[in-house]
């Protein structure tokens, strides 16, 4: 219900023979929209109803709107003047009269576009609602796979390519990725194995004490460190630090069609944006994977002297007698292939990014995603290989 | 209300309250590369003030400054008699509230339509019905010369003159008092451009708008500007009607309104 009073400001009604003049009055501004709105609802709703002003409406097949009372109208008062007068025109005739002369543009200018009815897409029965979506959900994937694997396809033959042409591939930008990719991350990569490492002789220490058998400890940390975990965490590290990187910054120059314009210089964005990456990945991720194997082991090493009293010493030798260097191999030859596998994903959903800031989000967490999960599928494989090679 | 608190805040000489907004003494920089020192504008209430200078002078600079977007190194701006720099939170927001902005190259929020950016502003100082709120979008969609279907594309989605016009409607959504255009008409056709400088003359006049207007195109300066400041040696050289600064005693101006293109534009 809204006050008289308030529609009084407003709007005045006034009848002259068989016809009603409407006059519109007051400041029709933005700041007052929500007081118009409603009152222009509440005077429409009425019609035909009990109160007077509906009434005296409903009697009229014509209506005249004189504007000339308005003291203040702006672009949005236009729009709700003209709403006023399409919600008198449904029924009878609607003009505009006494228009302002500095309000005349503004009027001309607006025009009312009232929103179309959206139509209502056809919904399936609810049975077959979730059915559809693991079926489309599945082809996404199978085809996000395809895509994925045909782009690594065509990274691998500019990279094999630039073996005859060396020159196409770019070194600074390659020594660049190395040490964003590389040499920065060491810190986190360190601290993350060597605590791990810690854990892991803390944890087997106790568990093993009770068959008197700790001292196996240090055969379980140097296999599952060496041949698993150190590598696995690594790129685990450098999927979620560089890989979201990798995205982030050759989606936002898709987005400011820097891409586009390199093509147009002739440039290959594969060459310029992911062999660099894909390099300095390759060249580093073994490395920082070799480094997580010697930080993880300094972590139990210090952790056996504190808990089991093993001098730093007596652990080395050990581990040198009951640790074959297999172990280091079967977990530094995985390095390259995440390697790949990192940098693929993130430079393919990076190159993927379209439209807006909220795509380039998407195709971060995507990237991540897909990069983490590859990353262990491929470890899992490799331990069923290797275990059958029996290495 | 708003209008009693505001009329109290207002300083009480009438010259005062001739000028919307006022830079004093400004001096911006980046790091020692100086972009203004010493500059002094007055924008007059209701005037359309065009704002030229070379590439690089500091034009849309000086328009974010304004703004509040850059912190100035000196100097004190007032926008309708209230200085900047001492706004309390609230009443930075109240004074947002009357401006409109075009930036230079469009700001649209791209994960939102055309229409969304529209209502960004109407939502968040107004809380509109949502029939009214669509209304509102469309009609000021199609008041700066977009087609109606452009409504609920995205900004990606649009050409480059059209991304301007969206960005238009979107600065003119909550009907400012104050509207600050960054070279509206460049990368429009003649004839959009020309509708805009309609557009933007015949708002001015029914809303009694002050509209601060950087640009380039000889055409807008010569149909709209009421006045025209020259940005040039990090300060303003001269802010006088176009027939004056024509005659203005420097090389720079000399040069840029005595070109073919000025000619063209009709300017003597
Ligand atoms: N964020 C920033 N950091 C450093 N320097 C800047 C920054 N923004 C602008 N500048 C410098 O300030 C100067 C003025 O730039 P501005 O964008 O205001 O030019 P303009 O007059 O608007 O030119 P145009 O007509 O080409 O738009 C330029 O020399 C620019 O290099
Ligand atoms: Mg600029």
């Amino acid at each position: 219900m809204v006050d008289a009073a308030i529609i009084d400001e407003f709007v005045t009604f006034e009848k002259v023979d068989t016809q009603t003049r409407v006059t519109l009055k007051g400041n029709w501004i933005i700041d007052n929209a929500i007081l118009i709105d409603t009152v222009t609802k509440e005077i429409f709703s009425r019609l035909g109803g009990s109160c007077e002003t509906g009434r005296a409406l409903a009697q009229t097949d014509m209506m005249r709107l004189d504007c000339s009372g308005l003291q203040k109208l702006d672009t949005t008062g236009a729009v709700l003047v003209r709403r006023f007068a399409a919600h008198m025109g449904e029924d009878c005739e609607a003009t505009l009269m006494g228009v302002p002369e500095q309000n005349k543009a503004l009027l001309d200018v607006i025009t009312c576009c009232p929103v179309p009815a959206p139509t209502e897409p056809e919904r399936p029965p609810w049975y077959l609602g979730p059915l559809i979506e693991t079926g489309e959900s599945v082809f996404l994937a199978v085809r996000s796979l395809g895509r994925l694997l045909s782009f690594l396809g065509l990274v691998l033959v500019r990279l094999f390519g630039s073996v005859s042409e060396p020159g196409r591939v770019r070194l600074v930008p390659v020594i660049h990725q190395m040490e964003v990719t590389g040499l920065r991350a060491m810190g986190i990569v360190g601290l993350i194995s060597f605590l791990i490492g810690a854990v892991m002789v803390n944890q087997g220490a106790i568990q093993l004490a009770k068959f008197g058998a700790d001292i196996f400890v240090i055969d379980m940390l140097g296999i599952s460190h060496l041949r698993e975990l150190g590598i696995l965490l690594t790129a685990i590290i450098v999927a979620g630090r560089s890989g979201s990187a990798f995205t982030a910054q050759i989606g936002s120059m898709v987005l400011r069609e820097e891409v586009d314009a390199m093509k147009t210089l002739g440039m290959n964005p594969i060459d310029v944006l992911v062999l660099p990456r894909l390099i300095a990945l390759l060249i580093c991720l073994p490395l920082l994977g070799f480094y997580a194997d010697i930080v993880g082991v300094a972590g139990g090493i210090m952790m056996a002297w504190i808990q089991l009293d093993i001098s730093p010493a007596n652990f080395v030798v050990y581990f040198r007698d009951v640790i074959t260097v297999e172990h280091y191999w079967v977990g530094i030859l995985k390095a390259p292939f995440f390697a790949a596998v990192i940098a693929t994903c993130g430079c393919y959903q990076g190159l993927r990014v379209e439209g807006s800031a909220d795509a380039l989000g998407m195709r971060t967490t995507k990237s991540v995603v897909q990069s983490i999960f590859l990353v262990i599928a491929f470890d899992a494989l490799f331990a069923i290989f290797f275990t059958s090679i029996g290495m | 209300m708003t209008d009693v608190q505001i009329a109290t805040k207002m300083p009480s000489s009438s010259e005062a309250m001739d000028n919307a907004i006022v830079v004093t003494g400004l001096k911006t920089a980046f790091g020692d590369h100086v972009v203004h020192d010493g500059l002094d504008l007055e924008v007059r209430r209701g005037e359309i003030l065009g704002v030229v200078g070379g590439s690089g002078t500091g034009k849309s600079v000086l328009l974010k400054t304004i703004i509040g977007l850059n912190h100035p190194q000196a100097g004190a701006i007032s926008i309708n008699g209230r200085d900047q720099a001492s706004l309390t939170t609230s009443e930075e927001r109240a004074s947002r509230r009357e401006w409109g902005v075009l930036f230079q190259d469009g700001a649209l929020f791209s994960s939102l339509t055309v229409a969304q950016n529209v209502q960004v502003p109407l939502g968040e100082h107004y809380h509109l019905p949502t029939d009214l709120m669509d209304d509102l979008a469309r009609s000021k969609i199609t008041m700066a010369g977009l087609p109606l279907d452009a409504a609920c594309k995205f900004p990606s989605d649009l050409s480059g003159g059209m991304r301007k016009r969206a960005s238009l409607a979107r600065a003119l959504a909550l009907d400012p008092h104050v509207l600050f255009l960054d070279e509206p008409t460049a990368g429009l056709d003649p004839i959009g451009a020309a509708a805009f400088d309609a557009l933007v003359k015949d708002l001015s006049k029914s809303l009694g708008l002050t509209v601060f207007l950087v640009t380039h195109d000889l055409d807008t300066l010569y149909r709209v500007c009421d006045r025209v400041a020259v940005l040039g040696d990090k300060r303003i050289l001269i802010n006088a009607p176009l027939s004056e600064v024509v005659h203005f005693d420097h090389p720079w101006v000399q040069e840029y309104f005595g070109g073919p293109r000025a000619r063209a534009a009709g300017i003597e």
